[in-house]
């Protein structure tokens, strides 16, 4: 395990990281600079070639995304989700709180590859000092020319505002962001049309994570081939991954992509409190299916968690130490998803809702005899029938730990 | 055909304006900074600087956790009861603890209208689990000696 450099996570902890000075005296916007010395189409190329992908969760290749806006379109937006709101996930509010300009270069990057001149950032109502860092961030921009009319006389227009959320798990969803910004209730959206064909008021719109934006600046400046040089075939480029629960040192951990597992949990986190062993991991937020000990070696990629029956998700790795009550985790789990159902659609609202109730009564010792068949009935009806992923993923957690801890839910029941 | 639709709209309302709609979520935080929770009238003010009626901002405001249609205390404590936070002896630890600090149920407000107790989802804080809020100031790795502290610190604030 060799010493990993932060790229991402370079600037977070000096002093005053958040200013704009600091981030200009350790070489920010040198990346925009070059960019905008670029043909549009060079950087979309860059990017396509670097093979980013998507850090919000479903790892959509970013280039591609961008390719997928029409060039003669006269309106285009962008759109940044900062709803941070994966149990388990802590890296946007870090990087937005304590390295702002980080993501906005990669904004104006983005903004002036794809043609967008308006650009709107979605932040969590919850993160009070996020929104102030983003405004500070975006006031600051405007004051050194790097925003407004005419960008380091480039001749490209960008305005960058900032809209918070209300508390709505549902809007880091593309399309019910892109609802909420609109100014209504955070309902997904049917796709297709996907955003980057008609999203915000109807025009193109490009949705991208603020982590995904914080890469594009190291991809301009060190080039595609720097970034395709890192991680796995299929997962290119470095992940920040957000190590909690029974470990020693929970926290961000910027990796390449294609790191066991073992090393982030046990050279990273430095491993488990009071050597205890470990019962379960979630790897990538509470969405991802759990997997167990045996599957440690697995390199932290998009298609080896894949493989080994989960996924990569937002990177979020929670460690369960062999003492954890996983009925309790798992009615934990299940009440985050039905507390967050936007109530649209009947499988997740409802039966997200049953799920919880026989869980309730599990926790509880007073489970009957048909329960885990009726858990495991629900979860399954729910999997892959939702309007949007987000039934998946609530059901994801329930059948792996039925799966793989079916003794512990079976010592629930009351035998009469 | 009757000059009213079924929403009670009057037929031949001019078409919202989508970008005046868009300042919805900012209008109702604005509003809800006057009284602390967003008053009837509110709702109406709301509505009708956006070009909306007063049911289609009570739907959206309804939608979202942070706007609340009840009066709140002073100061709201939102107390994580996420995984991270409950694997680290927080969470629902967290709760009685305060809850015992104070006399109330996650849900009330303490009889001077001082204090309200509320349990919330991840504060995305779980490498610093465990975590809880006080109006905008989040507090994280959470000790009873840190509550005691947090909680005495405002009680003696006038």
């Amino acid at each position: 395990m060799g010493a990993w450099q932060p790229v991402l996570l370079a600037n977070v902890n000096r002093p005053n990281s958040e200013k704009i000075g600091t981030y200009l005296s350790h070489g920010g916007y040198e990346a925009l600079r070059k960019a905008l010395r670029m043909p549009p189409e060079d950087i979309i190329a860059e990017v396509k070639a670097s093979g980013l992908r998507g850090r919000g969760g479903a790892g959509f290749p970013t280039g591609v995304k961008w390719g997928f806006l029409p060039k003669d379109a006269p309106v285009k937006y962008l759109a940044i989700n900062t709803d941070e709101g994966e149990p388990g996930t802590f890296k946007d509010r870090l990087i937005v709180e304590r390295d702002p300009h980080s993501i906005l270069e990669g904004v104006i990057i983005a903004a002036y590859a794809v043609g967008a001149h308006r650009a709107f950032v979605y932040i969590r109502g919850e993160f009070f000092l996020g929104v102030k860092r983003w405004i500070k961030a975006i006031s600051d921009a405007y004051q050194h020319g790097f925003l407004g009319p005419n960008i380091l006389n480039s001749g490209f227009d960008l305005d960058v505002s900032v809209h918070r959320g209300a508390g709505a798990y549902i809007c880091g969803e593309e399309t019910a962001m892109l609802e909420s910004l609109e100014g209504k209730r955070g309902v997904p959206r049917k796709k297709p049309p996907y955003p980057a064909q008609k999203g915000m008021w109807g025009k193109p719109t490009i949705v991208q994570n603020v982590e995904t934006l914080a890469n594009i600046p190291h991809i301009i400046k060190r080039g595609a081939a720097w970034h395709a040089g890192i991680g796995t075939e299929k997962s290119k480029g470095i992940k920040i991954f957000c190590v909690s629960g029974h470990v020693n040192r929970p926290g961000n951990y910027e990796l390449p992509l294609g790191t066991p597992l073992r090393d982030v949990i046990y050279g990273y986190a430095g491993g488990v409190r009071m050597g205890r062993g470990i019962k379960a991991i979630i790897p990538g937020g509470a969405s991802t299916p759990l997997i167990t000990a045996d599957k440690i070696a697995t390199p932290m990629a998009f298609e080896t968690l894949q493989a080994a029956g989960t996924a990569l998700g937002t990177g979020a790795v929670v460690v369960m130490d062999e003492t954890t009550d996983m009925v309790e985790v798992l009615r934990r789990i299940t009440r985050f998803f039905v507390h967050e159902s936007c109530g649209n659609c009947l499988p997740c609202r409802v039966g997200g809702h049953d799920m919880l109730e026989i869980l309730e009564r599990l926790t509880a010792g007073k489970g009957g005899r048909t329960d885990i068949e009726e858990l495991e009935y629900l979860a399954k009806g729910i999997y892959g029938q939702t309007f949007c992923p987000m039934g998946t993923g609530m059901v994801e957690p329930v059948l792996s730990a039925l799966r793989l801890f079916r003794s512990e839910f079976e010592q629930r029941v009351m035998h009469k | 055909m009757d000059a009213r639709n079924l929403s009670g709209k009057p037929a031949g309302r001019a078409i919202v304006d989508p970008a005046r709609q868009s300042m919805m979520l900012a209008a109702l935080y604005i509003a809800q900074e006057q009284r602390g929770y967003l008053t009837k009238d509110a709702i109406h003010q709301v509505a009708q600087r956006l070009g909306l009626t007063d049911g289609e901002v009570y739907s959206t405001a309804s939608f979202y956790t942070l706007f609340r249609m009840e009066p709140i205390g002073r100061y709201v404590i939102q107390v994580c009861e996420g995984l991270s936070c409950y694997l680290n002896d927080g969470a629902e630890r967290v709760v009685e603890y305060v809850s015992a600090k104070l006399g109330i149920n996650p849900g009330q407000t303490t009889a001077d209208g001082r204090f309200s107790l509320q349990t919330v989802q991840c504060l995305a804080s779980c490498g610093t689990a465990p975590a809880m809020r006080v109006n905008e100031q989040l507090y994280e790795n959470l000790t009873p000696a840190s509550i005691d502290e947090i909680l005495e610190r405002l009680m003696g604030e006038v």
